[in-house]
């Protein structure tokens, strides 16, 4: 039983270092370099926006259809959340280096 | 302004919330602090442990004695409701009391028992409803 | 074995200081490579874990009596389902539990997020390592689990009957991934605001664990009231019991988050509420998970004397000074972006729906450690009863379930005054023709109940509303027939129409807990065979005794050594309802002192319920059977003097066929409720709209409105 516990756990700990450690191999096997994520926080938080302007939009559309909203009040609103989607894909685009065309369907 | 409002409206529905706490509340005490405080009318947790052979059924309801859970004063209680499963002498007990000339009436149905072991993930005591 | 867990508990520490100083230092010095190291300790952690628990459990199931908890809790007449179980019904079994089941989320988690959020993750990784070495420690140092005996004892105390119920079990594991589930969220709040970027990545990456909490939590409470309910013999669901509420306040607030979440996701604005209920949920859940262990408050689950209590109050200490100390340093970044355009605005709603929560969990806070409140104000230790609890709650909840209502009918960002008043037309009179109906139907004496029904037909009608009048604008757009027009309109809008279905659930959820709580019958009689009593409009008639032994050996659930019973005879008029089999089970004490026989049917007795359960009422009835009859004790005392250990359950039946020859009147509660069976119902209709509402919409669905056109007419439309 000793036996066993004792291969165990030294099984357990050459595991527990494996993981732990790959990261930190990899680093010396290569130059470190600070990686950038692949998507920049700048990015990330613009991406967000802009998803979250689309559902602005699109809920208004259906608030609309459902008769909340009078067709004068959804016509500014529409106009307003548009043009507030407008300036993040703005800066969006300054944030690439190439020009983007029509925003692709993500998944 | 808005802010105002609201936090006046939090300030008043808070102070009636804690005013209504401190007169409804029942304080819990153990026997030998019951046995010094009690006033008549006036009803508490009695909390303790229930006395060795002193459990008798008294037609509908039950008669016990609690004492400190260190040992030492033991007050008698004559108490009627349903008596939870775990219910037994040497188990520790919250029963509401209260004063009634000499003795001490238990509250109907107002009997916890405490399970025996130190830690339960379950309610092992029957609660009941007031 | 033993050996191999405490050297997992000491590696688990061990990787846990590695993984907080690696997470730490990656993020300061901007090395990548540590950062990742300290994600993956969270998954070496995951695996020890997993390894010590695996130790545990295999003790259990081969009875390793060796092990002290498995001595403790367990027994060779045990059922294997019960022994699986039995790990978590001790103190340290729990702890390893916790500890595994943060480790599990967290890797989860931490590998969901793995290619984004690298710094706010990171910290979020100190912070959730952090929880695991508390845990761990504790069970080094405080309550280990694999604590042995040498020699091991032969057999095992066995597991207190009371639990010996499957609801029961599954409620452990289920709370405990909602507690847990709760830190994660915390976790990442504190990353966000240490690396100054609470915006609107953070949220859409908060959600999914925001939601998950919210729904474990949600189910592991319900079903301990379900379990409360259908298998203990008190017959209530709820009690206000200082644990109850401690699992419901995180609840409440995680609720809360869930709506004001997406007012900052539109809005830009409250992020300091926002990210004050994240690090309140979190610390009500550790709190939560502190008053079952520390017997500081007088409960059902704990009484008096500490056990772990100073540990969990330096590490809530912690918790609170911290969340302050990181929201107010932060306050610059926190500020709001926008105001709220308009009051006549789901918006509005929003903030008025997370006023209403915060306002409940303040009175189930202030009620639940009122105990300590005033003992600190005024010396004595006083507590509040459910009377005053329902005081507060009550309006509070009738206000919520209005305001969900409302809430379909206005919105976003700022509604057509002449609109809403048109739309409200539908909700009122649903309302009005509830309350006509009931009214007629002579449901007057409850004012509150009636006010509750009321409001929830407000809410079926309002959302009905909504779901015919989206199915229409659909239909006008695609034309398709209006099944396949509802399904899509679901599809397309999840997060509005899963809402809607979660708020009748809700609606459904109280209407069963009105009904339940203000039009119950209860009746506490003693009867003797052959009699019966009216319950509400039910008779129950006491048809025959019952007695059961069960074997030494046995695979029956139970395991009580004699059950003793009663069949009864529900009916309503002349209609038989059902038949109805209460017992009590008097279960083994392992005490010699009690005698050979005594010690047989002198340990914990248990109640075993007999329910009617239908969709319009409960009929619940409990038995406690008198065994103190000269004739019965009698039995006991020969048998204790004149038997042996090994004859003495000869003495069992002759007890059992004296029992049937000659039952005593025995003690009896009825209880008939109207409508319970909605309340679980309702919590499955919420769990459902949940699911509906946080399912990720497949990507053809995800329509994108193009804006490349810059100017605001003649924009095209996908």
């Amino acid at each position: 039983m000793e036996v066993l516990v004792a291969l165990l756990a030294f099984a357990l700990l050459a595991v527990v270092i494996a993981v732990i450690a790959a990261p930190l191999r990899a680093s010396l096997a290569r130059p470190p370099e600070r990686k950038r994520e692949r998507v920049s926080p700048e990015r990330a938080e613009l991406e967000a926006e802009r998803e979250a302007k689309y559902r602005e939009i699109r809920d208004a559309e259906l608030d609309f259809r459902t008769g909340k909203l009078s067709r004068e009040d959804y016509a500014s609103l529409d106009a307003a959340l548009r043009s507030e989607g407008l300036e993040i894909l703005n800066r969006l685009e300054a944030l690439d280096d190439r020009p983007k065309t029509d925003p692709e369907v993500e998944d | 302004m808005r802010l105002v409002v609201a936090l006046s409206a939090a300030v008043l529905l808070a102070s009636a919330l804690i005013y209504t706490s401190f007169s409804a509340a029942s304080p819990a005490l153990s026997p030998s602090q019951l046995l010094r405080q009690a006033q008549p009318g006036r009803s508490y947790q009695l909390t303790g442990k229930v006395v060795a052979g002193s459990v008798r059924h008294e037609g509908d309801g039950l008669d016990f004695s609690v004492a400190d859970r260190v040992g030492g004063t033991a007050i008698p209680v004559s108490y009627s409701g349903t008596v939870p499963d775990p219910f037994r002498e040497g188990r520790e007990v919250i029963v509401t009391v209260e004063k009634q000339g000499g003795r001490f009436v238990g509250e109907r149905n107002s009997l916890i028992t405490k399970c025996p072991s130190k830690y339960k993930t379950a309610p092992a005591g029957e609660k009941q409803n007031y | 074995m033993a050996d191999l867990g405490r050297i997992c508990l000491l590696l688990a520490l061990v990787v846990c200081a590695y993984g907080i100083f690696a997470a730490v230092y990656g993020v300061r010095t901007g090395r990548v490579e540590f950062s990742e190291s300290a994600r993956r300790a969270v998954y070496a952690l995951a695996i020890i874990l997993t390894t010590a628990f695996a130790v545990l459990e295999i003790a259990f199931l081969r009875n390793d009596f060796a092990f002290n908890t498995v001595a403790d809790t367990s027994s060779r007449t045990t059922p294997t389902f019960y022994r699986a179980a039995a790990v978590w019904s001790s103190q340290e079994g729990s702890l390893l539990l916790w500890a595994w089941l943060l480790s599990l989320w967290s890797s989860l988690a931490l590998f969901l997020v793995r290619r984004r959020m690298r710094d706010i993750a990171a910290y979020a990784t100190a912070v959730l390592l952090g929880f695991a070495a508390f845990f761990i420690s504790l069970m080094i140092f405080y309550a280990t689990p694999f604590a042995t005996t040498s020699p091991a004892p032969a057999e095992g105390v066995g597991l207190d009957p009371l639990l010996r119920f499957p609801t029961m079990m599954i409620h452990p594991p289920m709370l405990y991934s909602g507690y847990t589930l709760c830190t994660i969220p915390l976790a990442f709040a504190v990353g966000a605001l240490a690396t100054r970027r609470v915006d609107a990545d953070w949220i859409k990456a908060i959600r999914r664990f925001a939601f998950a909490a919210w729904l474990f939590l949600g189910v592991g409470i319900l079903l301990g009231a379900r379990w409360s309910y259908s298998e203990l013999g008190w017959g209530g669901y709820w009690g206000w019991d200082a644990v109850e509420n401690a699992s419901l306040m995180p609840w409440l607030t995680g609720t809360a988050f869930l709506h004001s979440l997406m007012i900052q996701e539109k809005r830009g604005m409250l992020k300091v509420w926002n990210v004050s209920l994240v690090l309140a949920t979190g610390t009500l859940a550790v709190m939560g998970t502190f008053l079952v262990r520390s017997g500081i408050l007088n409960s059902i689950h704990a009484f008096g004397g500490a056990t772990l209590g100073v540990p969990f109050v330096v590490l809530i200490g912690i918790l609170i000074a911290g969340s302050i100390y990181l929201v107010v340093s932060r306050r610059d970044v926190l500020r709001s972006e926008h105001r709220l355009d308009s009051l006549l605005s789901r918006e509005s709603l929003f903030l008025a729906n997370n006023v209403v929560l915060v306002a409940l969990c303040f009175v189930i806070f202030w009620g639940t450690y009122f105990p300590l409140i005033s003992e600190a104000l005024t010396g004595t230790e006083a507590s509040v009863g459910p009377p005053w609890f329902d005081r507060y709650t009550v309006p509070l909840a009738l206000i919520l379930v209005l305001l969900s209502g409302i809430g379909p009918v206005i919105a976003w960002r700022r509604a057509t005054l002449a609109n809403a008043r048109r739309n409200f037309l539908a909700p009122l009179l649903g309302a009005l023709a509830t309350l006509v109906v009931l009214v007629a139907a002579g449901v007057t004496e409850r004012p509150f109940a009636l006010a509750m029904f009321c409001c929830a037909g407000f809410v079926f009608a309002s959302v009905a509303q909504e779901f015919v009048r989206g199915t229409r604008a659909r239909r006008a757009i695609a034309g398709e027939p209006p099944p396949l027009a509802l399904l899509a309109l679901v599809r397309r809008n999840r997060r509005r129409y899963g809402g809607y279905v979660v708020h009748v659930g809700i609606a459904v959820l109280f209407v069963g807990v009105a009904a339940s709580s203000s039009f119950q019958h209860a009746v506490e009689q003693r009867i003797a065979v052959g009699g019966s009593t009216r319950v509400g409009s039910y008779t129950i008639r006491y048809v025959r005794p019952t007695a059961t032994i069960t074997p030494k050996e046995d695979r029956a659930h139970t395991g009580s050594t004699l059950a003793l019973g009663a069949v009864l005879d529900v009916s309503k008029g002349k209609r038989h309802v059902a038949t109805l089999r209460p017992s009590e089970g008097f279960y083994d004490s392992g005490e010699p002192a009690q005698g050979s026989v005594g010690h047989l049917i002198g340990g914990q007795a248990v109640s075993h319920i007999s329910m009617s359960a239908g969709l319009t009422r409960d009929v619940w009835t409990a038995i406690a059977p008198d065994i103190s009859t000269p004739a019965l004790q009698r039995i006991v005392t020969i048998g204790n003097r004149t038997l042996s250990a090994e004859e003495a359950p000869i003495a069992i039946g002759v007890l059992a066929r004296e029992y049937l020859k000659h039952p005593p009147a025995a003690e009896f509660h009825f209880i008939v409720s109207p409508l319970v069976m909605w309340i679980w119902i309702g919590g499955l209709i919420v769990f459902g709209g949940g699911l509906i509402a946080i399912w990720p919409a497949p990507s053809t669905v995800r329509r994108r409105v193009a804006l490349r056109s810059r100017s605001a007419h003649g924009l095209a439309r996908a």
